[in-house]
């Protein structure tokens, strides 16, 4: 074989390696979606899915809306918690985080990322489900602010590094204090970013099961109480799955199509700020 | 020999140096970065509502004296300074109105930095956040865009986003969002080295226009740049065996390009090093 033979064949074969092991890498994900949709859109496709709550086998017309608006409720209040303080803290880190302190706030942060979920929600079970002897959505909403909260902090910060120092300075050259300049100057400027950072925290707490099994417990019937057990799709999907009735099964692939989709919108919609940020930033 | 340059800028103003009451007081200043020495007892007197350029090589310190006029440095850990810079009476160096000081000395950067709003957003952000009355601020905007000779080509566009603007009129914008929150002097950190022919000659025309009210302090690095535009003119070196900065001679422009009482000022400005 010509070098110039040898060298467009293992070209050619390098590429297609790459090819067949990025399509490889695609796989699981196209399965995930192609099982949930395949074996959910049955039960998902009846509007009474998203109206009425759980019902026990045997019952037709059984949804799943208690658990959606107990989702929405228990992340809805996890984000209330962490973005305010997962924001600010970033900002912290970002702005004035050279001393010892800052460094242990990162250490800190990184190492609750890598915290195991259960390990969180048995930590809201000890505080809070244990003392008041009943499960709620408040101490699952516990558990989750806290999962949301290291990814906040960092996403905040690496967004806030991003803008320029002309920026920050220009800022302080017109006599603002600095904290005004931190607060309206610079993270309106790094919105985008910080926007797309909490968007995946919220999405990674709506499709966490550990941390809400033994704190919102699960609740068959609607409840709007957050001081009381409270349904939520992973646990709808992680009981109903679990046992042998066909009817049940179906409302549990129902349930992880209904979550596989919510969270798939949250993720796209994150990328969409994301990019906007990159063609800001290029701007600045 | 070097060819006289008084037809250039505002000779008028240079054939009297000490008509112009002095607006800083630089006293034996010295400089520095934790334990690094920047500056070496720089005395000098910047004029009122005069140019000066503070020209020099690189490294020489020009930009970190810039820096000192409205303590951009306290954003550095480890810097300091010794001696003593008066503004209007007061002692820069120790002031406690931190603030005050950088609404009166104004900055513009090397590189245009548009906040990422609109046009008119821009010059509004600082007088809003300092709880001005609205009423006043439209007013503000206007006249401040005007002054720095920007009204015209933006007046029908204040709601376009700043971005969007060229980089000279970029410039002109971080001018007049300066002019707005009423300062008395203007420092200008190399202002023009981003911007073409077009745009700088724009520029220098508006900081002559700027100086009949305003005192502005421009470093360049660009020696016609200091003789076109600027009534004094300050030269600084790296000192070789320090490695700090020095001021080597300070004087009306006219006269520091003309008659150098410095050997390495002549040297400087006759392209021998640097």
């Amino acid at each position: 074989m010509t070098r110039n033979a040898w060298r467009r064949f293992s070209s050619g074969t390098a590429l297609t390696v790459m090819y067949a092991l990025t399509g490889l890498a695609l796989v699981p994900l196209g399965l995930v979606l192609w099982f949930a949709a395949s074996k959910g859109l049955p039960a998902v496709l009846h509007p009474e899915f998203f109206f009425n709550s759980e019902r026990p086998t045997g019952f037709p017309g059984g949804g799943v809306s208690n658990a959606i608006v107990g989702t929405g409720i228990m992340v809805g209040m996890a984000s209330l918690a962490a973005i305010p303080v997962g924001v600010l803290s970033g900002i912290y880190l970002a702005e004035y985080g050279v001393s010892r302190w800052a460094s242990w706030v990162r250490l800190a942060s990184d190492v609750l990322v890598g915290a195991p979920s259960i390990a969180l929600g048995l930590f809201a079970y000890a505080v809070i489900v244990v003392p008041q002897q009943h499960f709620s959505a408040l101490s699952a909403s516990l558990a989750l602010a806290i999962l949301m909260l290291p990814v906040v902090i960092r996403t905040t910060e690496s967004a806030v590094v991003l803008i320029p120092r002309g920026l920050r300075e220009s800022g302080l050259a017109l006599g603002l204090p600095r904290w005004r300049v931190s607060l309206q100057l610079i993270l309106p400027a790094a919105a985008p970013g910080v926007i797309t950072g909490t968007l995946l925290a919220v999405a990674r707490a709506a499709g966490e099961t550990a941390p809400v099994l033994f704190t919102g417990f699960g609740n068959p019937i609607f409840s709007l109480d957050p001081t009381q057990a409270m349904a939520s799709l992973p646990l709808v999907v992680f009981r109903d799955a679990l046992t042998p009735y066909k009817d049940l099964q179906q409302v549990a692939w129902g349930a992880a199509l209904v979550l596989v989709v919510m969270v798939l919108i949250i993720n796209l919609g994150s990328r969409w700020v994301l990019r906007r940020q990159i063609r800001l930033a290029g701007q600045l | 020999m070097i060819q006289p340059m008084a037809h250039i800028g505002r000779p008028e103003l240079r054939t009297m140096p000490g008509a112009a009451p002095a607006k800083f007081q630089v006293d034996s200043l010295s400089f520095f970065y934790g334990k690094t020495q920047a500056l070496k007892d720089i005395t000098f007197q910047i004029p009122e509502k005069r140019i000066t350029a503070i020209i020099g090589p690189s490294g020489c310190g020009k930009t970190t004296l810039l820096r000192v006029f409205n303590r951009m440095y306290d954003l550095v850990p480890d810097a300091r300074a010794k001696g003593s810079v008066v503004l209007d009476g007061e002692d820069i160096l120790t002031t406690t109105k931190l603030l005050l000081l950088r609404q009166k000395v104004g900055m513009v950067f090397q590189r245009p930095s548009p906040f990422p709003m609109s046009i008119r957003d821009n010059v509004a952000f600082a007088p809003r956040l300092l709880g001005w009355k609205s009423t006043k601020i439209s007013e503000i905007v206007q006249q401040s865009l005007e002054r720095a000779a920007l009204w015209d080509e933006v007046s029908d566009r204040l709601d376009a986003p700043a971005t969007s603007l060229s980089g000279g009129q970029q410039q002109r914008l971080v001018i007049a969002r300066c002019l707005a929150v009423s300062p008395d002097v203007i420092l200008m950190d190399e202002p023009c080295s981003a911007l073409d022919p077009v745009a700088t000659l724009k520029i220098e025309d508006l900081m002559v226009q700027l100086a009949h009210d305003y005192t502005i302090v421009i470093v360049t690095h660009n020696m016609q740049q200091a003789a076109r535009v600027s009534d004094f003119t300050a030269f600084m070196l790296m000192n070789t065996d320090h490695r700090y900065g020095e001021l080597i001679e300070f004087a009306p422009t006219a006269d520091l390009f003309n008659q150098p009482q410095d050997s390495r000022t002549e040297a400087y400005i006759t392209g021998r090093f640097g």
